[in-house]
């Protein structure tokens, strides 16, 4: 506790390009950049391949290579390939790590609708995108939504180590508390990182509750 | 008018789910297509808005090929009705409603608009239009689905099994609900069941299909009752033929005799073994003269001659009470005249 006071109340942790809100908008940086690369990959394939039920084998692999992929070597292979000098070290793998839950998640929230309710809006005289945008997709967003929030969450984690490689972020205060056993550092970085991630969760379940239709969560009392 | 010509439908693998079937759905009519599962009733109303697509034959609508139709557009003009309703769960119950004329481009408000009318002419209270589907009954979702297909006011209403998934009860209700629209609307219904009863007693004709799309009998259901082509056809129909073909013969046949009513104040009986019926004095049947027992009553002209024979059934006289449309009683119908009805009905 003792640690946290110090931490905090350091006011050199306040000033210069090493201040605690400096750290944080770098995160910040990092991970929202990261986030929308990857939705902007796992989205669209996800609904493509939901809604024509071709290529789910790349939904398999993806979910598989999720659980084997290591970050950190990742990033140091790609730092030994592109060197330092960008932020696409960092970037390439948080990306990677996001992905797989983004593109499963929308993958099976596609997937999973009704059949009836696909027939049905066919059968109304809907075209194959009205189906998929104007159907499908309200009634996945609650899966969609998943996705995104374990991805976001999972990025904010990880993008700790940007500082491994020299870059910013919170996780600087670890990495360099480390090396220089200022554990006061290390524990105030580490409850950054908590609680931003804490904070992006709270963040993205709201999201959820204004975005998807009460006719969807049923969250209204049945009357 | 939809016209099937020698429609065929062979998927890749070999099975045909229809086969050569040919038969027409009158304009203004309901058409049942009815038969055990595997007949291709379903498969057969799904080729009419290409659901489903024929591999061989024609299916024409009022004259034209459907299949020259561009899919969507054909099915904005065709309503379909399925048998979970399949409403929209994110939408609320009048944009689920109003979900084909947003589609044909109306103006927001004239298309809600239309769906308030529409929710009134199904028989649904207008405070479930704000509701969404999850929070109705499975019948008032079924009614929903009635109101989405009738939108767009198309001609053509297709039915999948639509109410096959509700309770009995609610059943019967909304069956008498499609009649009733029926004879407003007057529009050109399929009506796929495996119901034979709710067959016979929706449709103006009943296509029987047996197992393998095979069309087995065309018929109207008088007719399905008393003719069956076949033992199939027979033994589908199920028990009690006779008696439920009563139910398409008019009890106006019915020789009604006025003197065994009397008025209650001129309680004096013409002879001691008649049973006579007491009316009171704005018309309305009391009971039998100095009897203490049971009578069945019906509507006459308006019921069929089966109510009026379960009418008799229940009388502990064997005499049915026929009243006019305000309840009234017009006389009563002796079994002598019952007998006579039955036997000319038996003679068709």
């Amino acid at each position: 506790m003792n640690w946290l006071i110090d931490f905090f109340g350091n006011p050199d942790n306040w000033s210069g390009p090493g201040a605690i809100p400096v750290r944080l908008l770098e995160h910040l940086g990092f991970s929202a950049a990261a986030l929308v690369l990857a939705a902007l990959i796992g989205i669209p394939l996800g609904l493509l391949i939901g809604h024509t039920g071709k290529g789910s084998v790349i939904v398999v692999v993806s979910a598989n290579l999720a659980r084997a992929l290591p970050t950190l070597g990742l990033l140091v292979l790609i730092v030994l390939l592109l060197g330092t000098a960008s932020i696409w070290p960092v970037l390439i793998p948080l990306v990677a790590l996001a992905v797989p839950p983004i593109l499963v998640n929308t993958f099976e929230g596609i997937r999973g609708v009704d059949p009836e309710l696909r027939d049905a809006a066919y059968g109304m005289g809907l075209r194959g995108p009205q189906v998929l945008f104007k159907v499908l997709v309200p009634v996945a967003l609650p899966l969609v939504m998943l996705g995104l929030r374990l991805a976001a969450v999972q990025v904010v984690a990880t993008a700790a180590v940007a500082a491994y490689v020299g870059l910013g972020g919170l996780g600087r205060y670890i990495i360099d508390g480390l090396a220089t056993q200022d554990y006061e550092s290390v524990v105030g970085g580490s409850v950054l990182i908590v609680g931003f991630a804490l904070a992006v969760q709270g963040l993205f379940t709201l999201a959820q509750k204004v975005m998807v239709s009460p006719g969807v969560s049923q969250r209204l009392r049945v009357r | 008018m939809i016209t099937f010509d020698s429609v065929t439908k062979r998927y890749p693998d070999g099975f045909v789910a229809v086969d050569d079937l040919s038969l027409e759905a009158e304009t203004g009519q309901i058409t049942v297509l009815v038969g055990p599962s595997g007949c291709g009733k379903t498969t057969t109303l799904r080729m009419i808005n290409r659901m489903i697509d024929a591999t061989e034959g024609q299916i024409l609508l009022d004259g034209s090929d459907v299949r020259q139709i561009d899919p969507p557009t054909l099915r904005r003009g065709i309503g379909y009705v399925i048998q979970q309703a399949g409403l929209f769960p994110h939408r609320k119950i009048v944009d689920n409603v109003a979900t084909v004329p947003y589609l044909l481009g109306w103006e927001k408000k004239k298309a809600r608009d239309r769906a308030m009318e529409l929710l009134e002419r199904v028989g649904l209270d207008p405070k479930m239009a704000q509701r969404y589907p999850f929070q109705l009954s499975g019948g008032q979702q079924q009614r929903v689905g009635v109101a989405r297909a009738l939108a767009a006011d198309p001609p053509v209403l297709l039915m999948d099994e639509p109410f096959s998934a509700v309770d009995p009860i609610v059943r019967t209700s909304l069956q008498e609900e499609l009649l009733r629209l029926q004879a407003e609307l007057n529009k050109t219904i399929v009506f796929v069941t495996h119901d034979i009863d709710e067959a016979i007693k929706l449709g103006d004709k009943v296509a029987v299909l047996r197992v393998g799309g095979k069309l087995a009998q065309f018929a109207a259901p008088k007719t399905l009752l008393s003719e069956p082509a076949d033992d199939f056809v027979r033994e589908f129909l199920g028990r009690d033929r006779g008696i439920r073909r009563l139910s398409f013969v008019s009890s106006s046949y019915l020789k009604l005799r006025t003197d065994l009513t009397v008025t209650s104040s001129s309680a004096a009986g013409p002879s001691d073994d008649a049973w006579l019926m007491v009316v009171s004095e704005d018309g309305k049947p009391v009971g039998w003269l100095d009897r203490d027992e049971p009578f069945g009553t019906y509507v006459h002209g308006k019921d069929s001659l089966r109510a009026a024979l379960d009418a008799a059934l229940l009388s502990s006289s064997g005499q049915a009470v026929a009243l006019d449309e305000s309840g009234r009683v017009v006389g009563v119908a002796t079994r002598k005249a019952l007998d006579e009805a039955l036997s000319e009905a038996a003679d068709g």
